[in-house]
């Protein structure tokens, strides 16, 4: 059956089965390799995109279900947020192996956007979907810190 | 990987090979010829296409190309082999671009391992004089083209971020890289490497990394690889290790549109489609009929049983220095504790995988590659064609932690099992998360019994360990070195050779037979013993009455780097001044492996049966550290997975079958569970040692040493369980 999705502001037809994950038509079928399978079963959040602005694990979201949602991937990430993000990521030099990082940026940003003054807490709770093996979660605390920093820089200036 | 069968402080000796200038186009490229002395007769001459490729090469676009040998996984190669190369080349950082080695022992051998792969924590420290000498070769080139077009003696020419000058006059390196190519390759003996105060890149935290494009998702991993015409495999495994197909029914899945083919192949069944999803439906419609007949059929319940009774009986002796037998026999006080160690799945983030092209005699293989040649060695031996005809390209591997490294290339053969059967397609194998944690490799689960006594000043006079678990290096290609007179070292690293000052000691080792496959897993043996040591020593330190530190100390008399250690991590924590409250504790352990020595200090909080580490201290001695950031992040890392362990990873098996299958059921650490983390650089101009694995197994004792000083409960299996 063909789909129309609309992903980082553009819109594709897919033909494919109702019940393919949108992680597997987005990697697949459109070529956006950025976002990564990692389990399946959202238990890891390698797979996380934004719909409609919230973190969803996409490698249990079926197709059909995504039709006429705004789907933002990592290469679509425009918002000030994700931009501070991917910033904050270089300076805390976060990425070892990489493979989860994409899913912990659209998480961490999707976190900032609805809160830029996480605490703590609120962070631990937003990013304990997001496995990371390598072990970069102080880095990545540290990263969400020092992007919520830059963001509340700019809305103050 | 191993390493006990090097000495870490000699292995690293660079060879005396020579460089020579490699055809890379225009432009200055320096390899290294493992050959033998005397192939200069080929220096000199520019348009030479000789074998060797280079580590390091200039093109007139100014851009410096260093080509990596080892894999990156998020330990640093990239970073830290140009770190090196850019040191000696006075580079500018930003024209520095890393590239993954084709395989090729020859050129991009590994001399740790005997053949082109990462591991043993081996990257950097072997590669610290090499690529050091490779930049300052390709420097003493660019310097003598300048001084022949200037005219000017090379002394008088000074080099600073990849720019050449001699008064007013400058030159980039690759307005230079022409020309340089020209000039005759100096020999190695005449190079003169800088001194540590010279060192600019060298020891500096604010270089980026070069393993780049992680941050928006352009880094490339074998899942993101798409090739014309290409299809995706997935494979059924039997459900029991040893299992075969007996039989199988894959009409249904051969009715789903876009499946390809379904086949049988050793030890499984092929389901190639159109892509991912598709095959993965189709996979679960199959109807196979397994043959258990030879299959393990045990839980590991049992298993542990078995080696729980094995180590009350005498071993092979692995070590022996002094009379530990007879001295434990005659003590009426003897101190004992028996130690359980779980199968562990890697886990590592990407699931296993690989592409790969076969075409007659030729493949063709892209995947994040940790063993080059010998995965090339077995795929060039399943095609029956030579070496030369297997390509190997690695691209980043989202993880390893030793998996990747599979001793029998077992995901690479699987792969090319099945493009061989589809000649000329590409073929991408995908496991799910199931697959990689159910099909093995895993950690060996072991049981180690050690016993001790005390002498009259509370020191150990006598211990003895007893170990029972497989093998990793059984049948292996590194069986030969690794396993001496049927004694596998990787067993017991750790425990022989301790570095505590106790007069009789002896190791027996029972290697079991277990049909269940297993593999080295980040810090191999370490992960095991290191446990066993740290929480043995301080059991007799409290036995001793004793402050487990001090306790310490005094049997490291006469050893400085870790006496070294064990101080500066006393002053970094504040150990002295601290005082345990109600329900929190703190505790140390230290271990040194892969050349480097950690220690680590952790505060606990313990209420009730629940437990949480709060904060680690760890003092890590890598001798020069040639990232410091990279250092610490590896450090951090191995924190991280060691912890997981700690906490809650294992694998079970039940009449044979795998319990566990994904994260809901092998729980590995999430942010939620996160201690903060503080990590220390012993200051040191040493020779560069391991840091991607030694920080790892040193964790797991230093919880357990707090839960007991803090409950009275001294803890000897993983995962830590208070209830």
């Amino acid at each position: 059956m063909v789909y129309e999705l609309k992903v980082n502001g553009e819109t594709f037809e897919v033909d494919v089965d109702g019940d393919m994950p949108l992680l597997w038509v987005v990697r697949d079928h459109l070529d956006f390799t950025g976002s990564k399978f990692g389990c399946g079963l959202a238990q890891c959040g390698a797979c996380t995109m934004q719909v409609d602005g919230l973190a969803t694990r996409t490698c249990v979201l079926p197709v059909s279900s995504a039709v006429g949602r705004e789907i933002t991937t990592i290469e679509g990430l425009q918002s000030e947020a994700g931009k501070a993000v991917q910033a904050a990521w270089e300076t805390a030099q976060v990425p070892q192996c990489g493979y989860c990082q994409s899913g912990q940026i659209m998480s961490a940003t999707a976190l900032l956007e609805q809160n830029s003054n996480p605490s703590d807490r609120e962070i631990e709770t937003a990013m304990s979907g997001n496995i990371c093996r390598c072990g970069t979660y102080p880095r990545i605390k540290e990263g969400i810190k020092l992007a919520a920093q830059a963001i509340n820089a700019m809305e103050v200036a | 990987m191993n390493s006990h069968r090097f000495d870490y402080s000699a292995k690293f000796v660079p060879s005396r090979r020579q460089f020579l200038k490699v055809s890379a186009g225009a432009g200055l490229a320096l390899g290294l010829n493992l050959g033998v002395a005397g192939s200069s007769a080929q220096q000199g001459n520019s348009d030479s296409l000789l074998e060797y490729n280079a580590f390091v090469s200039i093109s007139p676009d100014n851009i410096v190309r260093v080509m990596i040998r080892n894999t990156e996984m998020g330990q640093g190669p990239y970073t830290g082999l140009a770190t090196c190369i850019a040191e000696e080349l006075d580079a500018d950082w930003n024209q520095i671009v890393c590239e993954h080695a084709p395989a090729n022992t020859e050129k991009y051998g590994n001399a740790a391992l005997g053949s082109q792969g990462t591991g043993g924590s081996s990257s950097v420290p072997g590669g610290y004089i090499e690529m050091r000498e490779a930049g300052a070769a390709a420097k003493a080139m660019l310097v003598a083209a300048a001084a022949e077009q200037w005219n000017v003696p090379e002394t008088e020419i000074e080099v600073n971020n990849g720019v050449l000058a001699h008064g007013n006059r400058t030159s980039s390196f690759g307005e230079l890289a022409v020309a340089a190519a020209r000039q005759s390759v100096p020999s190695r003996d005449s190079l003169q490497l800088k001194s540590a105060g010279e060192f600019k890149f060298i020891g500096n935290e604010e270089l980026s990394r070069k393993d780049i494009g992680k941050n928006d998702g352009t880094a490339i991993f074998t899942q993101d690889i798409k090739l014309p015409g290409m299809l995706t495999a997935v494979v059924v495994h039997p459900p029991r290790f040893g299992g075969k197909v007996q039989s199988f029914d894959a009409s249904d899945a051969l009715a789903i549109d876009g499946v390809q083919h379904v086949f049988d192949i050793e030890d499984g069944i092929a389901v190639v489609a159109n892509d991912y999803w598709t095959a993965l439906k189709a996979k679960g419609t199959l109807h196979v009929e397994w043959d258990d007949s030879e299959a393990e059929h045990r839980s590991t319940e049992n298993i542990l049983q078995q080696y729980h009774e094995i180590v009350q009986t005498p071993g092979a002796v692995a070590e022996s220095v002094g009379d530990a037998d007879s001295l434990l026999a005659a003590s009426d006080d003897v101190h004992e504790l028996e130690f359980e160690f779980p199968f562990l799945s890697h886990a590592q983030m990407e699931p296993l995988n690989c592409v790969a092209m076969v075409d007659g005699d030729r493949a063709e293989l892209t995947y994040g590659c940790q063993t080059q040649t010998r995965d090339q060695e077995v795929v060039a031996e399943l095609l029956g064609t030579d070496v030369s005809k297997v390509s190997i390209k690695t691209v980043f591997a989202g993880g390893g932690f030793g998996r990747r490294a599979n001793p029998f290339s077992d995901y690479v053969l699987e792969t090319v099992r099945i493009a061989q059967r589809l000649q000329g397609t590409p073929i991408k194998l995908v496991w799910s998360r199931e697959d990689d944690m159910e099909a093995g490799y895993w950690r060996p689960a072991y049981v180690h019994k050690l016993a001790a006594t005390l002498n009259s000043d509370n020191n150990p006079e006598a211990l003895q360990v007893r170990v029972a678990g497989q093998s990793i290096m059984e049948g292996t290609a590194l069986a030969e070195r690794a396993i001496v007179n049927g004694i596998d070292h990787s067993s017991m690293e750790g425990l022989v050779g301790m570095t505590y000052a106790i007069p009789n000691r002896q190791v027996e080792l029972h290697t079991t037979k277990v049909g269940i496959p297993v593999q080295w897993f980040r810090s191999v043996g370490n992960t095991r013993t290191a446990f066993s040591k740290e929480v043995f020593i301080d059991h007799l330190a409290e036995s001793a009455g004793e402050d487990p530190l001090n306790y310490r100390l005094k049997l490291f008399a006469g050893n400085a780097k870790e006496t070294e250690v064990l101080n500066f991590i006393a002053e970094k924590s504040d150990w002295r001044n601290f005082t345990a409250s109600a329900g929190k504790g703190r505790g140390l352990a230290i271990h040194s492996s892969f050349g480097s020595t950690v220690a680590q200090v952790v505060d606990v909080t313990v209420d009730g049966d629940n437990f949480t580490v709060d904060r680690v201290i760890a003092a890590v001695h890598v001798g020069t550290a040639v990232n410091p950031d990279i250092v610490k992040a590896q450090a951090e890392g191995s924190i991280v997975l060691g912890l997981s362990s700690a906490l809650s990873d294992q694998v079970t098996l039940t009449d044979g079958l795998v319990d566990q299958n994904n994260f809901h059921t092998y729980q590995v650490l999430r942010m939620n569970r996160m201690p903060e983390i503080e990590v220390h650089i012993v200051p040191s101009e040493a020779m560069p040692t391991g840091i991607g694995e030694p920080a790892t197994p040193v964790i797991a004792p230093a919880v357990a040493n707090v839960i007991a000083a803090a409950t009275g409960k001294r803890l000897t299996s993983l995962p830590l369980r208070l209830a």
